[in-house]
């Protein structure tokens, strides 16, 4: 299918949401290095940062090749407003059990995504999507192994997860926010666009949530936490991106 | 200066990481292109945020400069998706020599089933058990068996 001049304009933005989202997540799971309530969990989110940012690395590299400029440019050099990532990603990893729900509710989120992107009539991006939609699957799998067992686990952790999810829902809604160019993504092959998206992702998570003995709160009774795709964030993302901007320019070459 | 020859020369590059394997028998290199004066070799990523890739196209440079081939250039690219079935089967038994599990084939479903009873490396028992999908290094999982009580690291099933 030929892609129009509109259709890479909304490629764009949907790689630099995309990408923004693994950046600002990656580096949100980094700060566990030291502070993982076992050691295990320690070196697993290390392990998932360190995916993460190269899965970013990946998008921002596709973004140059289209003409966006360095990737460590892209990635490091922009203001909170230009950054297109979703408001869940932003937030402090807070206490474990936040950053577990987070990380439950976005990378089963992102493994559909990658898998519906594996279709994409884009093929740099169906390319990586392949590529990244096998490893994304480990994410995907620690953590639904986690919400199954902390959700049966003593009355106290269950209390903790359930406020947890009720926390997290709202931000992880966001995650499915449109872009201004979605009707351009659908019509031309992209990508099928946030609704199919979201329908299959509450179908696996309230699997998961269910069998945890956890509940899922109405989704018609909650407003999602939007604005992330259209530049509009949370007080958290500016002081993150002037951290990671200033690692950057004091080492252009630090590996991320 | 074949294709061919570029190929018998990249067996005696290694994954920096784990040197018991080429990266011809890791399946890594998916694309050689040769001519009389260019020499370009197309790497696949095996993780995507792999940190040994720009190491290993730098290797790869080396070693053609080093056998003679004119102007060899090293590039990465997803165009070809790397996964675990396309480790050759010199390159499980290198694996395994390394000390890790290697990868049994997978259908990209089937991960937690697979890593529950990983084959340990030392005396082949099945007995083992999954300590975490995540181990040291990207590639990496560990696990502990039950027969010889060690634990051991695998190469994590990836398609
Ligand atoms: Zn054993």
């Amino acid at each position: 299918m030929n892609i129009s001049e509109k259709g890479f304009e909304a490629i764009k933005d949907l790689l630099y949401k995309m990408a923004d989202d693994q950046l600002i997540i990656g580096h949100r799971n980094s700060e566990w290095t030291g502070l993982g309530p076992v050691l295990e969990e320690d070196i697993a989110f290390s392990s998932m940062a360190q995916d993460k940012l190269g899965h970013s690395q990946a998008l921002y590299d596709v973004l140059s090749q289209m003409g966006e400029g360095d990737p460590d440019t892209i990635a490091f050099m922009r203001n909170a407003e230009q950054f297109h990532c979703c408001h869940l990603v932003e937030y402090p990893i807070g206490e474990y059990e936040f950053s577990l729900m987070r990380h439950f509710f976005f990378d089963n989120a992102e493994l559909l995504r990658f898998e519906m992107l594996a279709d994409s009539s884009f093929e740099p991006l169906s390319f990586i999507a392949k590529k990244i939609k096998g490893e994304i699957k480990y994410h995907s799998m620690h953590a639904d192994i986690w919400i199954s067992q902390l959700g049966s686990a003593s009355e106290e952790s269950k209390i903790r997860m359930q406020n947890a999810l009720n926390e997290t829902f709202p931000l992880a809604l966001g995650v499915f926010e449109k872009g201004i160019f979605e009707d351009v993504l659908k019509s031309e092959g992209i990508f099928e666009g946030e609704d199919v998206l979201k329908e299959r992702w509450m179908s696996a998570v309230s699997q998961i949530i269910e069998k945890a003995g956890l509940k899922l709160p109405e989704v018609n009774s909650i407003t999602p936490s939007l604005g992330g795709r259209r530049g509009k964030h949370t007080e958290y993302l500016q002081p993150l991106l002037d951290e990671m901007t200033e690692v950057f320019r004091i080492d252009p070459s630090a590996e991320w | 200066m074949t294709a061919e020859s570029v190929r018998q020369a990249l067996y005696e590059v290694s994954d920096p990481e784990i040197p018991t394997i080429s990266i011809v028998d890791l399946g890594i290199v998916t694309k050689i292109e040769t001519s009389d004066t260019e020499t370009h070799v197309t790497l696949t990523p095996t993780f995507a945020g792999c940190p040994a890739l720009r190491i290993m196209e730098r290797l790869v440079e080396n070693k053609l400069k080093e056998k003679g081939f004119p102007n060899p250039k090293a590039t990465t690219s997803f165009d070809v998706q790397w996964n675990t079935g396309m480790i050759s089967e010199e390159g499980l038994q290198a694996l395994k020599k390394h000390g890790l599990a290697p990868p049994p084939p997978t259908t990209g479903n089937d991960y937690a089933e697979l890593l529950k009873h990983m084959p340990c490396p030392y005396c082949d028992s099945k007995n083992t058990e999954l300590k975490s999908p995540f181990g040291p290094t990207l590639c990496r999982s560990i696990h502990y068996c039950n027969d010889c009580h060690q634990s051991f690291e695998a190469f994590k099933p990836v398609k």
